[in-house]
């Protein structure tokens, strides 16, 4: 009879970038169990963003800085819905052409942090060397590398003007090429399958238990992706793959950057002209429920506003959420070495976890 | 930069006390190719017990306080706080929420203050270069006194 070890990985570990604690239960090499401890990084945004409903924004952006333009599309969505205005064609697509962007800095640095996790410096650096190109592109467009800050209620408040687009148009074309090269290597390489085919599989049955959204999903099989609505005039098709596993998990993010640089291509070439933002006036009042497809799955915005500065109640709820508490339903007959490829895999974002 | 030869090399302790992750990925963007801050002699190692120079970035929350600290007491003298980003050297924006206790120098005392939000690469870059120097004289003044 061997005896049940318990583990603490965490909150300082070096494969993580963010405070999370993992207790891991071991009999001997393999884990039996894990439980994870919320709670090193909330600040009580929640609180402090119904203070001032023009604040928010500011506010909204600091809940994660990996999907900050993502937190004030939704944010300011649902203030748009509240004050009953459409917001103009040129910034829907200005939105979505930004979300896409962040969407991939987001899957490399998610895809550089995996190949971390393993071991596999390289890659890592490659990623992230080509990272860097994108970075200075949505920096060049806002003038902020993490914090795009260009979102404001009733539109966007900076344009991307006509050479902008070309350039963002040709370091797009370097970039697919040579994100090809580096897809082949996590398609092909030996290293990377051996450390993830058939590790921490979430099937089907428990992605739906667990209510796992994102590529995480998409990796086990449900087809669940709100950019089919949102992208409605885009023509896009999800990704979706059977296995569950973390090469799935990583593979569907591979997928997805390709998508993405398909889909600003396409918005670019769609941008139509017009007006940047709608002004908006007085205070909100009513209720609004927003969803939208930020690199990791669903994030939601419920507002309850009462007609003054500030509002009644905002609740967001993060994809990152749901998707580490599935964790504890993927490392149960692992061995200890996987544990940290696998909690890459799904992603982890504490920041906006427990904001 | 050419570094006298009594320099050594220090080492890079990370810890995230409540962020928002944009300074975090701004570390790890200087850690590779573009910036690299491995020719100042820096790398990054997760143990506090091999760590010369922490970086802090967030407010500390209520809960981190406590392993902040205990962090900065595993690490060997001569050691040096390094607080990148806003919220990391004041609190801001989160201050006054009620999970949050303030800047880094109010749990340990803060050699280099780094400002931005996120905080560039660049400035980031100056910053731990300005740490180097410092850990280097506090390391003089301790074979001095030895
Ligand atoms: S300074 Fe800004 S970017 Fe950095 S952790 Fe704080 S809120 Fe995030």
């Amino acid at each position: 009879m061997t005896k049940t070890t318990l583990i603490p990985v965490g909150p300082q570990h070096p494969v993580f970038l963010e405070p999370l604690n993992i207790s891991l239960k071991l009999k001997e090499e393999t884990v039996v169990g894990a439980e994870i401890n919320y709670g090193f990084n909330h600040r009580g945004l929640e609180k402090a963003m119904a203070a001032d409903f023009r604040r928010t924004i500011y506010m909204c952006e600091r809940i994660c800085g990996i999907c900050s333009f993502y937190h004030s599309t939704a944010y300011c969505q649902s203030m748009e819905s509240l004050f009953k205005v459409e917001v103009p064609e040129r910034a829907r697509f200005i939105r979505l052409v930004m979300m896409e962007c962040q969407r991939l800095t987001s899957h490399t640095l998610a895809l550089g942090h995996t190949a971390e996790a393993m071991g596999y410096e390289s890659l890592f650096m490659q990623l992230f060397r080509e990272r860097e190109a994108l970075m200075r592109l949505v920096n060049d467009i806002s003038g902020n590398r993490v914090h795009y800050s260009i979102n404001t209620i009733g539109g966007v408040r900076r344009d991307i003007p006509m050479e902008k687009q070309k350039e963002m148009l040709s370091v797009l074309d370097g970039l697919e090429t040579r994100f090809a090269k580096l897809a082949k290597v996590f398609k092909d390489d030996r290293t990377i399958k051996e450390r993830t085919i058939g590790k921490g599989v979430l099937t089907k049955e428990m992605a739906k238990k667990y209510c796992v959204v994102g590529p995480v999903a998409r990796a086990s099989g449900i087809p669940e992706d709100i950019r089919t609505s949102y992208c409605r005039d885009l023509d896009f098709q999800p990704i979706v793959r059977d296995e569950g596993d973390s090469y799935a998990r990583s593979m569907v993010r591979v997928d997805e950057t390709f998508q993405s640089i398909q889909l600003i291509r396409k918005a670019l070439t769609m941008l139509p002209e017009g007006p940047l933002e709608v002004p908006v006036k007085g205070n909100p009042s009513g209720e609004a429920f927003i969803r939208l497809e930020a690199p990791r799955g669903e994030v939601i915005y419920y507002v309850k506003a009462k007609g003054t500065v500030d509002l009644e109640r905002i609740k967001v709820k993060t994809p990152a959420f749901v998707n580490v508490a599935a964790l504890s339903a993927m490392v149960p007959g692992c061995e200890m070495p996987d544990i940290p490829v696998i909690t890459v895999s799904v992603d982890p974002c504490i920041c906006c976890t427990e904001r | 930069m050419a570094t006298r030869n009594d320099e050594l090399s220090p080492w890079i302790l990370h810890f995230d006390t409540g962020s928002c992750n944009g300074c975090d990925i701004e570390i790890w963007s200087l850690l590779t190719p573009r910036y690299d801050i491995e020719r100042f002699g820096m790398i990054n190692k997760g143990n506090p017990k091999h760590a010369d120079i922490l970086l802090v970035t967030g407010p500390v929350t209520k809960k981190c306080a406590t392993r902040l600290k205990t962090l900065y007491d595993m690490m060997p003298d001569p050691k040096l706080v390094v607080a990148c980003g806003d919220c990391a050297s004041t609190g801001a924006p989160f201050v006054g929420c009620y999970n949050v206790c303030g800047g880094v120098d109010s749990v340990i005392p803060v050699d280099v203050y780094v400002p931005g939000c996120a905080c560039r690469p660049e400035v980031l870059i100056d910053g731990v270069v300005m740490a180097l120097q410092k850990w280097n004289e506090k390391r003089t003044m301790e074979e001095v006194k030895a």
